[in-house]
């Protein structure tokens, strides 16, 4: 009877305590049966909204309008052969605007060459260097590159602009540290750009700049000492600068390569066959080790008139573009012509160093006769062979610096010299040169 | 979540659908407006890719496609084939570091050996252990024109791979399958050659100069508008090297806050192009034209990710002809949908341009359509011309647009005048204003040689990728071992072939391309298919599973019927 009682009063718990029970079933009931909602993307589109707004949206124009009489859009057409005497646009000019440093343009021998190649070989290679696109002319040309420049191997381009922009991202990687001039090509920048590493740029020719930012770096590295270890770091300097013309102080640099133990590549397209005893670039010029330089990449479009370009170094380095290498893997070989009129520049080159110091001279005699013109300034070293006219006083705006110096160039033409205005793209171009 | 409910739409309840083509669903949403239906169901068994097309109305002709499938065990014995490999490959590595085999790999100059090293080590090691084995079938140097038989040269290892040497021989009349050669126009005698000369003699040879500078000579001006008039375009560029074409235009059209939609299987120059434009990315998969329209309606739909403003351009960038797989793109239901919803569209046509089409003018002939459907036609002139260099044609502003901001005409130098000369002769030919029907004949030889070889290969039971249509043949091989013993069996009776592996193909699905040439005759192809029938019965490279339509040699059908 007590144990019954006890049950029963067990049973009948206190009523809030019921009450509370009933109430959560209740809730729960609720909501099994209540809508779910997202928390986030809440709003779903009908399919009538999706489709007015298929219906609403307008691209821009593929293309912004250009206008008519932009200097650029109408090139000036040059009838006959690019040699010293040009034919521009019906008028024939001296030519101080091609980059034929050594005359070789029409030189005849090379052109000899090069028709001998035509007739056996024709004109295209019809393939990648992978697949049946590697002529005995392409291993020859090599092989007589890296003994010129004293190297153990090179490698060949068909298209000068490809031969930095691809090197480049072959060795340095997202993550990789690259020191790099701020008045380096275009080239270079895409090259930079393609690879994804992080850029780091120093004053131009300023080599304490430079040792600024690698003293930073090291300090960083001493905090991170496993990603120091795996972070590759380059500099990237050209020989001889396009853009303004003087030459990089190449024994500081290697220097300060083995002090902060970072790698040079050395972009030498205006320097190949125009410094140094022999030609063979700044580092003959400076009596720099040419080992000391990881990679020396040019273009044989200036000094050997033809097309393309190289890669020289040592195997160790130059073989890994054979396979990651872009513009090198999956682009047509450089056709077999051009190869061999390539080969005979270099023979003839190599067959009369004598060359090399009259151009030097050359270059001196116009540099000196350049200075004391009134309005305009003279950018660059007595031995580069392309000179930089500056405005002496900006008139501020840059269009009308280029019709002024347009008009510069429109005067010397009616008088049979041929300039030309350095073309750069303003959107794209990293650090902005001045109109010359 | 909106991706589920547009896949919903997109998958589920299509067999719903009515001849009125708007039924209401489950869940109350309208069925949706797409262009195409989802594909049925039931999918034959043994094909990985529709070869249907979607909108049959807007094709002329049959699209024929196909991509068998890998054999399960295929699959299998080639993932085994590579994990022995790998095994392998570790073991050797191991043996190196502990000097107990002898090192050929190029080492770091002493001085410089406490710096980072310059290469991880595990990037190489595909290099060093599986591609170094089989080295022997790329880089073959040749010393003739690369036309429709080739001189070798001729070359042996001493040392497994690591170095070569050139014996002085020369391995003379090797049938030539590998080079780019569709229409025969690399040869050094004819009207192109003798033009050529002419040109060289009196242009000489190189320019030095960028084409706005003072590298734009008078040939240019006439290639470029003949081109255009190739093309039915209104206006074309010219630049020196195909790749760079690519790599520098696409970024002068394209920048922050445009979309670029671009094929799972396109080439690295676009990939680089479209990289260094700085857009958005996003890929379709191959020649699959749902998976395009879905992505074409989300984008415009949701607009730019996270800011939802609306994108300023779409761009849709589709190759020709796939070099790797030999599919042709599905380009009237591409203009179809590129029309609805006010994309532009990029068509690459590195390999179709001559080579497909009644009268060679590419993909756009081919199918019968209107050019100027294209915003901007690409192409390269290295295949079907025999020279070097590519185009950009299309609508007379873009050109003028090109012309002042494309990085080539800034910054790199402007073609070589006698590839200039040999893309006008070998142009003119084609389009038969030299008086000659050369052209015509090239073009139906290579169609011809196309369709022959490519019935003969399935009839003898090899797995064949791609169109029909296509004078790219990819045949499969699929393991790791018959790569290179497929490249010597072949050199060995004197025919030339491309093999390739991994990475250009996914892993397991290496093969081998030949490339069909107007230069072939009749008899080489029948020797290069003896040949090849051979080595297929030597490697067992036979794999397909199809139920052969004609019984032309009774036991090799019956063999691939007992594969079942």
């Amino acid at each position: 009877w007590c144990s019954q009682h006890d049950w029963v009063e067990d049973m009948s718990a206190p009523a809030y305590h019921l009450i509370l029970e009933g109430i959560l079933i209740l809730w729960i009931i609720r909501l099994l049966f209540s809508k779910t909602y997202k928390l986030h993307e809440t709003y779903k589109l009908t399919e009538k909204e999706k489709e007015e707004l298929i219906e609403e949206w307008q691209p821009e124009a593929l293309v912004p309008p250009v206008s008519k009489d932009y200097p650029t859009l109408n090139y000036d057409v040059v009838t006959g052969p690019p040699s010293h005497k040009i034919t521009i646009n019906g008028k024939d000019c001296i030519n101080f605007a091609s980059f034929n440093f050594l005359g070789l343009l029409d030189n005849e021998r090379v052109k000899q060459k090069a028709l001998a190649s035509l007739k056996k070989y024709g004109v295209g290679t019809c393939g990648p260097r992978g697949f049946y696109g590697t002529f005995d002319v392409h291993l020859e040309l090599e092989s007589r590159l890296s003994k010129f420049m004293k190297t153990e191997e090179a490698i060949l381009y068909s298209y000068g602009f490809a031969t930095i922009a691809s090197a480049i991202p072959a060795y340095s990687k997202r993550g990789d540290i690259i020191f790099v001039d701020e008045a380096a090509c275009f080239a270079i920048q895409k090259g930079l750009q393609a690879s994804r590493s992080l850029i780091k740029y120093f004053k131009h020719n300023d080599m304490e700049d430079l040792e600024r930012l690698l003293k930073e770096q090291e300090l960083e590295d001493l905090k991170n000492p496993r990603k120091a270890r795996v972070t590759r770091k380059f500099i990237v300097v050209e020989g001889l600068y396009i853009n303004t013309a003087d030459i990089c102080p190449l024994p500081e640099l290697v220097k300060l390569k083995y002090k902060y133990k970072v790698r040079i590549f050395l972009e030498e397209s205006m320097s190949f066959g125009v410094l140094g005893d022999h030609g063979r670039g700044v580092t003959e010029h400076f009596g720099v080790n040419i080992d000391d330089i990881d990679l020396i990449s040019a273009n044989m479009e200036n000094a050997l008139a033809s097309i393309g370009g190289f890669c020289c170094g040592r195997s160790f380095v130059i073989d890994h573009q054979r396979l990651s290498g872009q513009g090198y893997c999956f682009s047509a070989s450089l056709p077999p012509m051009l190869a061999a009129a390539a080969i005979e520049a270099l023979n003839i080159m190599e067959e009369d160093p004598d060359v090399f110091r009259v151009l030097r001279e050359k270059c001196k005699h116009v540099y000196n006769a350049l200075q004391g013109t009134p309005g305009l300034k003279l950018a660059g070293v007595p031995v580069a062979p392309a000179l930089h006219l500056e405005l002496e006083r900006s008139s501020g705006s840059r269009e009308s610096d280029m019709k002024q110096l347009r008009s510069v160039v429109d005067y010397c033409m009616e008088r049979h010299v041929a300039l030309t205005l350095a073309r750069c793209l303003e959107k794209e171009e990293r650090f902005l040169p001045p109109p010359r | 979540m909106t991706e589920s409910a547009t896949s919903k739409l997109l998958n589920g309840d299509i067999c719903h659908r009515t001849s009125n083509g708007k039924k209401a669903s489950k869940n109350g949403f309208v069925k949706d407006h797409s262009l195409f239906e989802q594909p049925q169901k039931y999918r034959r068994p043994r094909d990985k890719n529709q070869n249907v097309p979607h909108n049959s109305s807007l094709y002329k002709k049959p699209f024929v496609e196909s991509f068998e499938e890998t054999p399960l065990w295929v699959a299998v014995l080639t993932y085994m084939g590579y994990g022995i490999l790998t095994i392998f490959g570790y073991l050797r590595d191991f043996l190196r570091h502990w000097d107990i085999e002898k090192c050929h790999v190029a080492r770091e100059r002493d001085e410089q050996k406490d710096f980072v090293p310059l290469y991880q080590d595990f990037e190489n090691f595909y290099t060093r252990n599986l591609y170094m084995r089989i080295r022997d079938n790329w880089n073959r140097p040749i010393c003739s024109v690369p036309g429709a038989k080739v001189d070798l040269v001729e070359r042996v290892t001493h040392d497994y791979n690591w170095t070569f040497e050139h014996t002085g021989k020369v391995v003379k009349d090797v049938i030539n399958m590998g080079s780019y050669n569709y229409l025969g126009f690399a040869e050094n005698t004819g009207a192109c050659a003798d033009a050529a000369l002419e040109v060289t003699k009196m242009y000489g040879v190189g320019v030095g100069s960028t084409r706005c500078e003072m590298g734009n000579l008078d040939i240019h001006e006439e290639m470029e508008q003949l081109v255009a008039r190739f093309l039915g375009v209104e206006s074309a560029m010219a630049f020196g090297m195909g790749f760079a074409t690519n790599s520098m235009n696409i970024p002068a059209l394209m920048g922050k806050g445009c979309l670029i939609l671009s094929d799972e299987l396109n080439h690295t120059s676009l990939v680089l192009g479209a990289r260094l434009s700085g857009s958005t990315i996003r890929v379709f998969k191959h020649n699959n034209m749902q998976s395009l329209e879905k992505l074409l309606r989300d984008a415009i739909v949701h607009g730019q990710p996270r800011t939802h403003r609306p994108w300023k351009k779409i761009l849709i960038v589709v190759e020709g002809i796939y070099s790797m797989e030999g599919s042709i793109v599905r380009l009237p239901e591409v203009i179809a949908l590129k029309k609805r919803y006010k994309a532009y569209l990029y068509l690459d046509e590195a390999h179709s341009i001559g080579a497909l089409g009644p009268n060679g003018r590419g993909v756009v002939d081919y199918f019968g359509l209107d050019s100027k459907d294209v915003d901007i036609m690409m192409g390269t002139f290295t295949k079907s011309f025999g020279a070097a260099g590519g185009y950009i044609g299309g609508k007379k502003e873009l050109i003028d647009y090109l012309r002042r901001h494309s990085h080539s005409a800034m910054y790199a130098t402007s073609m070589s005048p006698p590839v200039a000369q040999q893309i006008i002769t070998s142009m003119k030919i084609i389009m038969g204003e030299d008086g000659t029907t050369l052209g015509a004949d090239r073009l139906r030889q290579l169609s011809q040689n196309t369709t022959f070889f490519r019935r003969r290969l399935h009839e003898m039971g090899f797995i064949i990728y791609g169109n029909d249509d296509s004078p790219v043949v990819p045949l499969m091989l699929y393991m790791p071992a018959k790569i290179g013993a497929f490249g010597r069996e072949m050199l060995k009776r004197n025919i030339g072939t491309v093999v390739v592996g991994f990475p250009a193909t996914p892993i397991i699905e290496s093969r081998a391309r030949f490339c069909v040439s107007a230069a072939h005759t009749r008899e080489m192809l029948d020797t290069a298919l003896e040949a090849i029938s051979e080595v297929g019965d030597l490697l067992q490279l036979k794999y397909s599973r199809r139920e052969q339509a004609l019984p032309s040699l009774g036991w090799m059908s019956e063999e691939s019927l007992l594969q079942d």
